[in-house]
């Protein structure tokens, strides 16, 4: 009874990933194309802990965290990008 | 006791599955950017601290493992996805992505010109000096 609802729960998972592309190529700006990928890491997340439980091992455990780390990253990234910013601010005393 | 642990872990990722589809409806169907980064990072972050506190569940009362690399990539998200939403929406209204035509007040258009306006002139200053 648990594999059904893990299956169908994969497969609104993937439903999801691919609504989402499809923001990510039509977007209208750039900052709605680094949420929407934000947003695929974060889905990519639960269909792997869904994966983990369907196949009963521990082994993609690890990779939720670095998925996680990964997605921060980015989108920090990109933001300061966006921004245009000094990426380090420096005090100069002149 | 194992059908009570299955009824939580299946209501738990049920709910995360819930919470994501209407966070998917929401980035699919609001007007800007603001409203879809609304969407995108608060309902989402429910939604996969629910499937992840479900898988945590399953492991924990069925399979006899408390996995603390679980939880800690629980606090990690709950921690970096709200930040990393804010920051974003900060860095689109600082590049000039305008809100939509509902918008009914902008109170933060005065605030970001006068800082502009500061920027600019403390520059001149210290190039004269």
């Amino acid at each position: 009874m648990i594999d059904i609802m893990l299956i169908i729960a994969l497969a609104l998972f993937g439903l999801a990933v691919l609504i989402t592309l499809f923001r990510v190529i039509v977007g209208p700006s750039l900052p709605d194309r680094v949420i929407a990928l934000d947003m695929i890491g974060v889905i990519l997340i639960s269909g792997i802990a869904t994966i983990s439980i369907l196949l009963e091992t521990k082994a993609f455990l690890e990779v939720i965290l670095i998925l996680g780390i990964l997605a921060f990253i980015s989108t920090i990234a990109f933001s300061k990008f966006i921004e245009r910013g000094v990426f380090i601010e420096r005090k100069r005393d002149l | 006791m194992i059908v009570i642990a299955n009824i939580l872990v299946v209501l738990l990722i049920s709910i995360g599955v819930i919470f994501t589809v209407v966070a998917v409806i929401g980035v699919l169907r609001l007007p800007d950017v603001y409203t879809r980064s609304h969407a995108a990072t608060k309902s989402t972050t429910f939604g996969v601290l629910c499937t992840l506190s479900g898988v945590f569940l399953y492991f924990w009362l069925i399979e006899g493992d408390f996995n603390i690399k679980l939880l800690l990539g629980i606090v990690f998200l709950f921690i970096t996805a709200p930040i990393g939403g804010h920051i974003m929406g900060r860095a689109a209204y600082i590049s000039g992505v305008k809100p939509s035509e509902l918008t009914v007040k902008d109170e933060l258009e005065e605030v970001v010109k006068q800082a502009k306006k500061d920027r600019t002139s403390q520059k001149m200053k210290s190039d004269e000096d």
